[in-house]
Parts: C-alpha cells; sequence; structure tokens
C-alpha cells in the first residue's frame, strides 16, 4: 500500500468493479404484481381520470360535453347539496356506532365464550350475504311497515314518543324517516364490523385475561386496560368497513327513506342517471372521496393503531 | 388486602381437588401445607396435576372440592382479583400494549395507587431492568421479558408468588442464572414461593421443599437431599435422577438392618431407608444411586471392605462423558445396573467385556415396596 501514497485519489468515489452477478428471478415480483397492476389500471386508473376529466367539462347532452376546466362546478355542487353531504356523514356515523354496540358484544362473545357454537355463530354472522343485499333491504320494509308489529310495539311502549320528538321518526311511522335508513345501513353493515372485530379479539391471548384479574383487575376492569386496547386494530377497521361504504350508500335511503332523507349517493345516482349532469355528479363523487379520505386520515393518526403490535 | 400482620402465613389446601367437565381428574383430593417464606416447589410431568394446584392457588381454576386458605383466610371462593396471590405465568403474559413501566406498575394502579414511579423504579432496579422501562415487551429478550414477569408480581408484595413454568421458554444457560436469580429474589423479599416445574434439576437447586407429583398426586415431599437420598416410591425414585432398582425378598433382621436375597447374593438395608414392608419373606425392591457405587475389577475383589453390598457383574457398555464415567452393567440382579464414576484414578482394565465387582455402603440403599411399577417414572423424566 505504501508505494500507492502517491496516487491521485479516485474522482468517482467506490466505484464497483464490474456489475453484481445477475440474480435469477429478479424480475419474478414485477411479473407477480403485473395482474393485478392491470386491473388497478383498466377498472380504477382509467376511471378515474375519465370521472376527473368529466367533472371539468361544460356543456349539455344534446350539444356534448367538453373538458373546458370549469372548477366551478365543484363550489355550485357543494353549495346545492351540503345539507346531503352533511346528512351522509351523520347517517353514516350514527350507522358506524350502532354497529360497534351492536357488533362488539357480539364478537367477544364469539370469540372468547361461545365454545363449540363459535363456528355456527359465525355462519349465522355471514349467512345473511346469501341472499341479495337488495332483497335483505326490502324485507326491512315489510318489517317497519307502518302496520308491522315493529311499529306497535314501539308505539305501545311510547319509544317513538321520543324518537319523534329527537326528529328520528315522524308522527307514529318508522318506515321514510331517518330511523329507518340508519337501521337499514346498520343491519347491512354490521358483518362488516364484526368480522375484523372478532379476528382482533381472537389474536388476544386469554392469558392476558388471567394476568390482568391475578393483577387486582376486576373483570371490567381488565376489559377496559387490557381487551378493548388490544381489540382497536379491530375497531379501527371495523368502523372503516362501515364507515366509508355507509357514507356513500344510496339504496337503504331509496327503499327505507323519503326525500326528506336523501344522501349524497342519492344525489349523485339521480345526477347520473335521471338528471343526466354528468359534470356535477362526477364532481359530487371527488368531493365525496376527498372527504372520507381526510377523515379517514386523520380518524387513523388519532387511534393511533400503528403502535399496537 | 389484609395488611394486618400475620404470623401464620401458610398456604393450606386441604382436600382440594379438580374434575374437569369432561371427567378427567387433574388433581385428586391433596392435602398441601406451603410454609410461609419457604421456597416450595411442585415437580410432576406435564399433566401431573401440578399447574392445576397452583391456578387453583390462584383462584383461576375452581376446586371440585377442598379449601385453599392463606394463614386463616379462606380464599377458596374469592375471584383471582381479590387474592393476595400473584403469578409469574409460564408464557409471561406480558400486556403486549404497554410499556415495561406500566406492565410492572399494572397491579399497583389496580390497587389505586397513584403515585407509584418510586416503586416501579425500585421493583425494575431488583431485576436489573431499570434502563428498559419505556420499552414495550416484544422489544426485550426472553430473560428480560422473564424478569419484567417476575417484577409485576413481586412489586405488589403478595402472601404468595405462584410462578408457572417460568424458565420454561429460556435457553440453558440463561435458565441456570435465572434460577440462582429468583433464589437471590425470593431470599431478598422473603415472600413464599410456589414454583411449578418439571425439570427435577431447577427444583432440587432453588427449592427448600420439592413436591414430586404424578397423576394428580403428591408421590413424596420433602426437602431435595431427602427425596433424592430416600425415594419412597418408584416414581420418585426414577423422575428424580436415576435409579438402580433390584428386586429382593426379606430373609432376616439383623439389629437395624434387613438383609435380603437377591438373585442368589445377599444384601443389607437399614430398616429405616424401607418404606416397603419388612417381614420376612416380604418382597421389595432394593435401591441405589448409580453415584454410590463403586467399581472394582473381579481380580481385585478381595481389596472390597468387609461390609458393603456387593453385585458381581460384566460391563456392557462404558462411556466417559469428561467428570464421570458411566458403566452399564450387566448383572444377575438387574440387566442395565448404571454406575457413575468419578475419573480420578481410572482403572484401565475397567472396559466393556470386563468382570467386576460392584459394591457400596448399605447406608447409601433404600427399599421400595415391590408392589408398583418399577419403570414408573422413567418415561416421564425421558420426556421431560
Amino acid at each position: 500500500m505504501s508505494t500507492l501514497t502517491e496516487a491521485p485519489p479516485p474522482l468517482a468515489p467506490a466505484e464497483p468493479e464490474g456489475k453484481p452477478p445477475r440474480k435469477r428471478g429478479r424480475f419474478t415480483p414485477y411479473w407477480l404484481l403485473l395482474p393485478g397492476m392491470l386491473w388497478l389500471v383498466v377498472f380504477f386508473a382509467l376511471p378515474m381520470i375519465y370521472q376527473a376529466s368529466t367533472s371539468v367539462q361544460t356543456g349539455s347532452l344534446e350539444d356534448g360535453y367538453n373538458v373546458t376546466w370549469h372548477f366551478a362546478t365543484y363550489w355550485d355542487a357543494l353549495a346545492e347539496y351540503w345539507p346531503q353531504f352533511l346528512r351522509s356523514v351523520f347517517y353514516a356515523a350514527a350507522a358506524t356506532v350502532l354497529c360497534l354496540l351492536l357488533g362488539y358484544p357480539l364478537a367477544y362473545l364469539i370469540a372468547f365464550r361461545a365454545g363449540r357454537w363459535r363456528n355456527l355463530i359465525m355462519i349465522l354472522v355471514i349467512a345473511p350475504f346469501f341472499t341479495s343485499f337488495l332483497i335483505r333491504t326490502l324485507a326491512w320494509k315489510t318489517i317497519l311497515a307502518d302496520n308491522g308489529p315493529v311499529v306497535h310495539a314501539l308505539n305501545s311502549l311510547h319509544i317513538l314518543d321520543l324518537t319523534d320528538f329527537l326528529g328520528w321518526t315522524a308522527g307514529d311511522r318508522v318506515l321514510a324517516t331517518p330511523l329507518a335508513v340508519v337501521c337499514g345501513l346498520t343491519y347491512n353493515f354490521l358483518p362488516f364490523m364484526i368480522l375484523p372485530l372478532y379476528t382482533s379479539l381472537e389474536r388476544i391471548d386469554g392469558r392476558l385475561h388471567e394476568a390482568a384479574g391475578d393483577l387486582y383487575a376486576k373483570p371490567w376492569t381488565t376489559f377496559r386496560k387490557v381487551t378493548f386496547p388490544l381489540s382497536m386494530p379491530g375497531v379501527v377497521s371495523g368502523t372503516l368497513l362501515t364507515f366509508i361504504p355507509a357514507a356513500g350508500d344510496y339504496v337503504n335511503s331509496e327503499l327505507l327513506g323519503s326525500t326528506d332523507t336523501r344522501m349524497i349517493g342519492n344525489v349523485i345516482q339521480t345526477q347520473f342517471l335521471r338528471i343526466l349532469d354528468y359534470p356535477t355528479a362526477a364532481a359530487l363523487s371527488f368531493i365525496l372521496m376527498a372527504a372520507i379520505l381526510a377523515m379517514v386520515t386523520i380518524y387513523i393518526r388519532r387511534s393511533g393503531t400503528e403502535d399496537l403490535v | 388486602m389484609k395488611t394486618t400482620p400475620d404470623n401464620s402465613g401458610d398456604v393450606r389446601l386441604s382436600g382440594i381437588s379438580k374434575t374437569y367437565d369432561n371427567g378427567f381428574t387433574a388433581v385428586q383430593p391433596l392435602d398441601l401445607t406451603v410454609p410461609e417464606g419457604s421456597f416450595f416447589a411442585l415437580l410432576g410431568a406435564s399433566g401431573c396435576g401440578k399447574t392445576t394446584t397452583l391456578r387453583m392457588i390462584a383462584g383461576l381454576e375452581d376446586p371440585s372440592s377442598g379449601t385453599v386458605c392463606l394463614g386463616d383466610q379462606d380464599v377458596t371462593h374469592l375471584p383471582p382479583y381479590k387474592r393476595p396471590v400473584n403469578t409469574v405465568f409460564q408464557s409471561y403474559a406480558l400486556f403486549p400494549h404497554l410499556d415495561i413501566f406500566e406492565n410492572v406498575a399494572f397491579g399497583l394502579r389496580r390497587r389505586g395507587l397513584k403515585s407509584v414511579k418510586k416503586q416501579v423504579e425500585e421493583m425494575l432496579d431488583l431485576v436489573q431492568l431499570g434502563e428498559q422501562a419505556r420499552k414495550k415487551p416484544h422489544q426485550l429478550s426472553g430473560g428480560q421479558q422473564q424478569r419484567v414477569a417476575v417484577a409485576r408480581a413481586l412489586i405488589n408484595h403478595p402472601r404468595v408468588l405462584l410462578l408457572d413454568e417460568p424458565l420454561g421458554a429460556l435457553d440453558l444457560k440463561l435458565r441456570r442464572q435465572m434460577q440462582l436469580e429468583l433464589k437471590r429474589i425470593q431470599t431478598e423479599v422473603g415472600i413464599t414461593f410456589v414454583h411449578v416445574t418439571h425439570d427435577q434439576e431447577e427444583a432440587m437447586t432453588m427449592a427448600d421443599t420439592v413436591a414430586v407429583m404424578n397423576a394428580g398426586r403428591v408421590e413424596q415431599l420433602g426437602s431435595p437431599s431427602a427425596l433424592y437420598e430416600n425415594p419412597n416410591t418408584t416414581f420418585v425414585a426414577n423422575f428424580l435422577g436415576t435409579s438402580n432398582l433390584i428386586e429382593a425378598e426379606v430373609d432376616t433382621k439383623n439389629g437395624d438392618d434387613l438383609v435380603l436375597r437377591a438373585g442368589g447374593g445377599k444384601l443389607v438395608l437399614p430398616q429405616a431407608r424401607c418404606s416397603g414392608p419388612t417381614t420376612a419373606g416380604a418382597k421389595v425392591l432394593v435401591g441405589v444411586r448409580p453415584e454410590k457405587i463403586a467399581l472394582t475389577h473381579a481380580d481385585d475383589a478381595g481389596t472390597v471392605p468387609e461390609g458393603r453390598n456387593r453385585v458381581t457383574g460384566k460391563i456392557a457398555d462404558a462411556s466417559f462423558i469428561g467428570v464421570s464415567t458411566q458403566y452399564v452393567i450387566d448383572t444377575p440382579v438387574c440387566d442395565e445396573f448404571e454406575v457413575y464414576v468419578q475419573n480420578v484414578e481410572r482403572d484401565g482394565r475397567l472396559v466393556p467385556g470386563a468382570d467386576v465387582v460392584l459394591h457400596w455402603s448399605p447406608a447409601h440403599t433404600f427399599g421400595l415396596d415391590a408392589a408398583q411399577d418399577i419403570g414408573a417414572g422413567t418415561e416421564e423424566e425421558a420426556a421431560a
């Protein structure tokens, strides 16, 4: 080495002497990605671009639409339909909370207490998927019918007086009220809450409950301090899987609600299919998407589930 | 939580048993007293009921019969969170969402203590984990997690600390280290430890008193040396170390000793060391530990001192393992007589095929009732 001390320092830092030997299967990950990526491009990216361009077009059905970068469509749509936006968020949030309240005890039961009934209850949770979404929602029309047993029971228990007072129902009716729409949403998205909750509860080591009890935690304290924090990943994914589709849903409002319960999904559907105002419909879709994305981001940040193992 | 000083802090189990819904009886009715401040080990193979017994003391399992008393307090029907008892679980069961500090503080907080910082820090120092307080359990090694589990239980100053195979998941070297560590902590805090293990060496190293359990029963209870030197059943003889068992018949009594006939020869056994029948003609099993036996080549048979039990045989196998050489010897009284000889002065003639005389002091002989399975406990030890 001593003879090399006078040699000038190399210009390029540490240039490798030769190319590293080419590994076999270097491209395998990309080949495996290809089908999914193709699918995503054709059925997600392209339609998104198409919708984005539609949302900034002007024109009429007769003369055809042209891209004029008319962003005012967004403001007009928001100005006109913000009540439906708010209502959608509110209904979806109510349904999500109801799903959590109904789903958590059931998921807990299946995960920890069901024993040999576990599989049967799981099948019962999934069983509704064997019939069509529409049929099931229509069935709620019968369940909540004005002369049906549910309305009678609620009436005789004077619960309807209370919900009337709160504005959830109107005049001895449940059908065609906010309550009916929220009930429908809750029913339809309940399994999407239960399944992730169950998955995360089931992963909790039962010995942690024993350890908590051994360390002087009463059963309820054990739930608050151990079980619930550890089930947070399930709570977060369950609420997302419920809230996101519920916020964009229009079937429940269409079938169980009235013109006073129109959600943003109904507006978009009408704009697209009846009024044929494609730019407004597309703009509304993008606003909804952006709003949900923003809310979800804040929610995930806040819940701090990244920290959970 | 009673804080009044109580002299009788013994754990007393009376007639306690556990039969599961499926009809399996894990623990037969059992009486056991663990003296206050002692290090007590429940030793047995898996499925012998030792863990179930521990869980009944902790309150994690309801006994089918009997009572659990801590001192003068009957805790049989108290839920775990009301018992002044803490457990170190086999898998540690640390709370994964809490850091080490909060794991250790858990019990104090549940009892409504507000300022826990000082106590937790002291406890973490005791188990040498002061630096790790803000780490999550999964960031620690197995040995560190184990120490957190001990700290989390000990900080509550339980009347009894229950340890359920706490060292099972550690590698051999760490296990040895933790055995000493646990023993040190126990001496330091003076709390009663009840330790469940399947590792006979671990039980003997750490415990003052060992209860050997088999099939839901306590086979024998005593100090490690008493159990080892004078086992009362074939299970204990075989499970705790290795024993050579010889089928024999009581011939006569000679003072305090029994003279036995075995394979044409005579053996002497102090009557006090025989847990089997001692009447003439009774069948007994004569036992002796492999390291108590001396080997002499047949040519030097005359040099064997008088008054020692002797058996002749032929070396079938010899394996050199460093500190000692383990011989298997074919004798008329026992096919595979095991003898461990310290490698101090090795006799070059003691090779497979050599005729030898095995001899040992009658004081190292023990007698067992022959009406039991001579092989009991050998399988379990191999499995454990």
